[in-house]
């Protein structure tokens, strides 16, 4: 029977997965945005799965607020990004302190 | 059994598509990897009783997260493969880190299956024959409005600050403006003029 450690467990592997997605792709800003969805999906998954195991509702809901924040998330960087190609002709994150204004 | 079969299913694709999210070297192949990532999560999630937070991941994040990433990515004309260059020098850093968040979270699972955390107390207690949808929504529109109000505000301000920011008004193109174009009339664009044979026209 599927229980709650098997989801801790694969949620845990997700989330390890999206940070060292951040640690190892530090040229491209695409894909370190790609990196934090998935941690996020870990963490919803968790809270989905924890909600379900001890018989809560309120996981789910507060999963949904985090879908809420991704997309929004997702919408800014994006945009962050864009802009910062049209001025600089680099996704490149290892000058992205040079930023001004 | 077949739930037992289905869930170790949809958790290696989860896992195998994760790591080729992070991996692939093009990003298309990336994006493409997280749609399959984001869909088997949702598998997950129905196995578990969650239909409406996994057609929710489906909806937003296929339907329209992936998309907006996919757009990203096929409008920024870039070398990826001068992008892919560093990606060894950070991998031990990262691995270590990686690590020690294994070891944290394993830590965490030890420490609540031993039972020292008091988890007996239910907010909103899972009713039987109450769907999952409406459940979630009596919770939504009762005890969670304002909250559920505040997300559709960071919404807002995040396609209002999204619209902001890759805003420009371009020099290069001539737009077309109504206003003037109905505001323009005969008497001003238009002259008048008799002028001397022999002699040009001043314009």
């Amino acid at each position: 029977m599927i229980s709650l450690t098997h989801y801790l467990v694969v949620s845990a592997i997700l989330f390890t997965m999206g940070v060292l997605g951040i640690f190892m792709n530090r040229k491209n800003l695409i894909v370190i945005l790609m990196a934090i969805e998935l941690i996020l999906l870990a963490v919803n998954l968790n809270l989905v799965a924890f909600s379900s195991f001890l018989g809560d509702l309120v996981g789910q809901v507060f999963a949904m607020f985090v879908l809420t924040v991704a997309a929004g998330e997702a919408a800014i960087g994006l945009a962050i990004l864009v802009i910062y190609f049209r001025g600089r002709g680099t996704i490149s994150v290892d000058d992205v302190n040079r930023m001004k204004g | 059994m077949i739930q037992l079969l289905a869930f170790y299913l949809f958790a290696i694709i989860v896992c195998v598509s994760g790591a080729c999210t992070i991996l692939s070297r093009n990003p298309v192949h990336s994006v493409l990897w997280l749609i399959l990532a984001f869909f088997n999560a949702a598998g997950l999630m129905v196995l578990v009783g969650a239909e409406f937070i996994a057609m929710l991941l489906v909806i937003v994040y296929v339907g329209a997260v992936a998309v907006l990433f996919l757009f990203v990515v096929m409008m920024l004309d870039i070398d990826f493969t001068q992008l892919r260059a560093g990606v060894m020098k950070y991998a031990a850093v990262g691995a270590l880190l990686a690590l020690a968040l294994v070891a944290e979270i394993i830590v965490a699972v030890g420490a609540w299956s031993a039972g020292t955390l008091a988890l007996g107390r239910r907010v909103a207690p899972v009713q039987d024959g109450v769907p999952n949808i409406e459940a979630i929504g009596q919770l939504l529109y009762t005890r969670y409005l304002f909250v559920f109000e505040g997300a559709g505000l960071v919404l807002l301000v995040a396609m209002i600050g999204a619209i902001v920011l890759t805003y420009r008004k371009r020099s290069d193109v001539r737009p077309q403006n109504i206003a003037r174009q109905n505001a323009r009339r005969a008497k001003d664009a238009t002259r008048n003029m008799n002028p001397a044979v022999g002699q040009g026209m001043e314009l």
